[in-house]
């Protein structure tokens, strides 16, 4: 809310800081690549939950049959990489939102390895499944 | 940067009570913050009981009054008192608006005025707005083109191109939309806020300017103009009116359409 005194130790006019390090040239790419996945996910979720209620009941061999089909295991690979690209999109609104400075950089770093990680191990799960069909 | 707690030397505590006068029909509590920085002491809410059978139908009319006839050192910030100049805005029963287009019969309960919020205070309800205004300076809100003008000295534009302006033409920037943002309380440094952003597109579609894509670039930033988040209260508390979320919608949209 109300805050009282800026910090004596910044004498850098208020110009200055305005236009500080100049606008960086980026900003549009990572915003319509957040739509953009949005939109993708609407169809690629609904065929994803339509494959999930699929599979109940299915044995392992019959889901390893099921994923082998290039168009299945395609659509789940892409499915799972849209919907990690999605989440780290977010994460750097969230970041970018809500934490500064140092803390930031380390924040995004790990946020992003480990999302990485994750969606690799997602879509070699899925690889493994369809090629053992 | 977020903030979930006040400074503790922000944290408001309740303040002196000035009764209404003996007699009084129609009294109204007004609970107005104030703060200055010479005391020392912690902000505080101070009430104000107004005979409101004996003051105008405005918030502004008891601010007013009070400063008359109760407290000369309460410290607001007014001219025009008809919404042109943008100087008495305030955070007036939870939204910021303008003191003198707010009646007070449309304030629930306790008239609760506090200075525009997150940013500095100079006193009571005197917001320093001077990071804003250097925001404002800094998207160059002046037209820019290298065709010289016409020999009569007018640069004339179609009605088609002049109705691109109305919405935007008409911001006094009283600051209000800016200072309702969270974004802008979270990330006010860098991210411009909603007024200086109507004001950098209100340039950006002015058919006479000919600088679109210089203000456009200057603008491609993760935070300039990508911290809004459509949350919209810009739009909801302007005093005018106004659409600021719009605006920055229409910038978005014109990024798109250079990029694809």
């Amino acid at each position: 809310m109300t805050e009282h005194t800026t910090s004596p130790a910044v004498m850098r006019s208020k110009l200055g800081q305005a236009r500080g390090l100049g606008a960086a040239g980026s900003g549009f790419h990572h915003w319509w690549s957040q739509r953009v996945t949005a939109f993708a996910l609407v169809p690629l979720t609904i065929w994803f939950v339509w494959s999930c209620v699929h599979m109940i009941g299915m044995t392992r061999a019959d889901v390893a049959h099921y994923m082998s089909n290039p168009l299945v295991a395609g659509l789940m690979i892409a499915m799972i990489a849209v919907t990690f690209h999605h989440q780290m999109l977010g994460f750097d609104v969230i970041i970018d939102d809500y934490v500064r400075d140092d803390a930031k950089v380390f924040t995004k770093l790990i946020l992003k390895g480990i999302n990485t990680l994750l969606g690799l191990v997602a879509v070699i799960a899925v690889l493994r499944i369809a090629f053992s069909g | 940067m977020v903030e979930f707690n006040l400074p503790k030397n922000s944290r408001i505590q309740i303040g002196k009570t000035y009764k209404a006068p003996s007699g009084a029909k129609r009294v109204r509590d007004f609970k107005i913050y104030r703060w200055n920085a010479d005391d020392g002491k912690n902000p505080q809410t101070d009430t104000y009981q107004v005979d409101l059978d004996d003051c105008g139908p405005m918030v502004l009319d008891a601010l007013i009054k009070i400063k008359n006839e109760v407290d000369p050192t309460l410290t607001f910030r007014r001219s025009c008192r008809e919404g042109i100049c943008g100087s008495c805005a305030m955070n007036i029963d939870g939204i910021n608006t303008l003191a003198c287009l707010k009646p007070i019969d449309e304030c629930k309960g306790d008239v609760k005025i506090n200075p525009l919020p997150h940013m500095p205070v100079v006193k009571d309800l005197v917001a320093d707005l001077s990071g804003a205004y250097a925001q404002l300076r800094s998207i160059e809100p002046w037209l820019q083109s290298d065709t010289p003008p016409p020999p009569n000295g007018e640069r004339l534009q179609s009605k088609e191109e002049r109705v691109l302006l109305d919405g935007m033409w008409e911001c006094i920037l009283c600051f209000c939309c800016t200072t309702s943002c969270p974004s802008y309380w979270w990330n006010g440094d860098r991210y411009l806020g909603p007024a200086v952003l109507l004001a950098a597109y209100r340039f950006i579609v002015d058919s006479r300017d000919e600088r679109t894509g210089e203000r456009l670039d200057a603008l491609e930033d993760p935070f300039k103009l990508y911290r809004c988040h459509t949350i919209m209260n810009c739009t909801q508390t302007c005093p005018k009116g106004l659409n600021p979320g719009k605006a920055i919608a229409q910038i978005k949209q014109l990024m798109v359409e250079r990029q694809i």
